[in-house]
């Protein structure tokens, strides 16, 4: 008889589009998972437990195996698990989806942050255009396919999420536009194509619901962004 | 027919050395071509456009740019050793502790070192010192992170083999790991530094302590922003 395969835990948090990464990957691959949610103002011992060193969410369990940091999750849930590969075969086109996936995760964040949540007494012009350039040298990599990983939704797209849908909720929050479909049409067939995946869907975060989360808390993120700005 | 490798260098960069030494350990020739940054090349920015740094793995016709990307890319399309583990928790555990180096670890490090404000300079420390720790426990009675050889953590780890000496006599401070405190880390840096592979492409430690101390004032600068 064959053994039962080791029990799979998601500890995540509401809202939060590295939380969706893991989620994607876990239901492409066809994964059975349980959803631990976190509430990030008040952390479980589970979480601490299971990541100390940066105390965030996502975390993995499989099993007794502990697995943290949202990249090094999606590429553990591709090696680990039967199923649709996530990453590319080709050492190349692995490199490349890495390269980006480390783009988006290291270069996104500070324009984009700058750009919506700093008040109108900043001069966001800078910012915007950092936060554009960086959508379009994205937008490039889609090469005239559907998705970064070509017909399916791959490693990269899922990497991508925060884009193709949060992006979307800042902007109404905020009132600040910064896409739009002239200037980045491949971006934004992209964006509509993920967030209408049947699986996706699955694991998205209602639109409406998001907009009354990040709007809660805009007062907050325009305080850490005005002290971040002047530091 | 096999396509030529060509690896777009700077002198003391540790992150160069991360990918020479990659190379080195798959038994992979190279071709060494040294930047200037003051001074950026029309092959570098052509590239490397994206971000204008070094290194840069040129393989055929195809440009592999940020160190990781280039070691787990060394690590795939070339046979030889592997410089990460099979198994894939193994794996994870690699990236993450690589991704920690690079994200977590390097900047209260190397800014302790200048800080040149006291209260400042004693947070870093504190840090540092919590971040060696973790470094200390993932040694846990290994040769190297890797296990019996150099892989992919001790060679993303480097920096903390070869330039820590060089940035405590720059700086002027005490040393920082001491076999008191982390003696499995002080036995793995002079263990990596003396591997036949790593030591052909590790920088000169003189030349290196003139080139940093050139940038004292400016990475001085640099802690006194960094809060």
């Amino acid at each position: 008889m064959a053994a039962e395969a080791p029990a799979v835990k998601l500890i995540g948090g509401y809202g939060s589009p590295y939380v969706h990464r893991i989620e994607m990957a876990l239901r492409l691959k066809g994964v059975t998972y349980e959803l631990i949610l976190e509430d990030l103002r008040n952390k479980s011992e589970l979480l601490f437990k299971h990541n100390p060193v940066h105390k965030l969410v996502p975390v993995l369990l499989h099993g007794d195996r502990t697995v943290c940091e949202s990249l090094v999750i999606l590429e553990y849930i591709d090696e680990a698990f039967d199923g649709p590969p996530l990453l590319p075969a080709d050492p190349y086109e692995r490199s490349e989806a890495r390269f980006w996936a480390q783009f988006i995760d290291q270069k996104f964040a500070r324009p984009f942050w700058f750009s919506f949540w700093t008040g109108d007494d900043v001069d966001k012009r800078a910012f915007l255009k950092e936060a554009k350039e960086n959508l379009t040298l994205l937008e490039a990599q889609l090469k005239g396919r559907s998705f970064f990983g070509g017909d399916t939704i791959g490693f990269l797209d899922i990497t991508a999420c925060a884009l193709a849908h949060w992006l979307g909720v800042t902007e109404e929050v905020t009132g600040v536009t910064l896409v739009n479909k002239e200037e980045l049409p491949a971006f934004c067939k992209w964006a509509d194509g993920y967030i209408s995946d049947e699986t996706v869907k699955q694991c998205l975060p209602v639109r409406d619901e998001l907009v009354a989360y990040f709007s809660a808390r805009k007062e907050m993120y325009m305080a850490r962004a005005r002290a971040t700005l002047h530091k | 027919m096999v396509e030529t490798v060509k690896l777009i260098s700077a002198f003391g960069s540790g992150f160069s050395h991360r990918a020479e030494a990659a190379l080195r350990l798959k038994g992979v020739p190279y071709e060494l071509i040294l930047e200037d940054l003051g001074n950026k090349s029309e092959l570098l920015l052509q590239h490397n456009p994206v971000h204008k740094l070094v290194p840069v793995l040129l393989h055929g016709d195809r440009a592999v740019c940020e160190s990781l990307v280039i070691l787990e890319y060394i690590d795939e399309a070339f046979d030889g050793p592997p410089l990460l583990p099979a198994d894939p928790y193994e794996r994870a555990m690699a990236r993450f502790w690589a991704h920690f180096i690079d994200h977590k670890f390097s900047k209260p490090f190397w800014m302790s070192f200048f800080s040149t404000d006291g209260e400042s300079r004693r947070g870093l420390l504190a840090e540092a010192k919590q971040n060696l720790a973790l470094m200390e426990a993932q040694l846990e009675g290994k040769r190297f992170f890797g296990g019996d050889s150099v892989g992919f953590v001790d060679i993303a780890a480097c920096n903390l083999a070869h330039w820590l000496g060089v940035f405590e006599e720059i700086g002027g401070v005490s040393p920082l790991l001491t076999d008191e405190e982390y003696p499995a880390l002080c036995q793995w840096t002079k263990r990596y530094v003396a591997d036949e592979a790593v030591k052909q492409c590790l920088p000169n430690r003189e030349e290196l302590v003139a080139m940093y101390s050139a940038f004292k004032e400016m990475i001085q600068a640099m802690a006194a922003s960094h809060k």
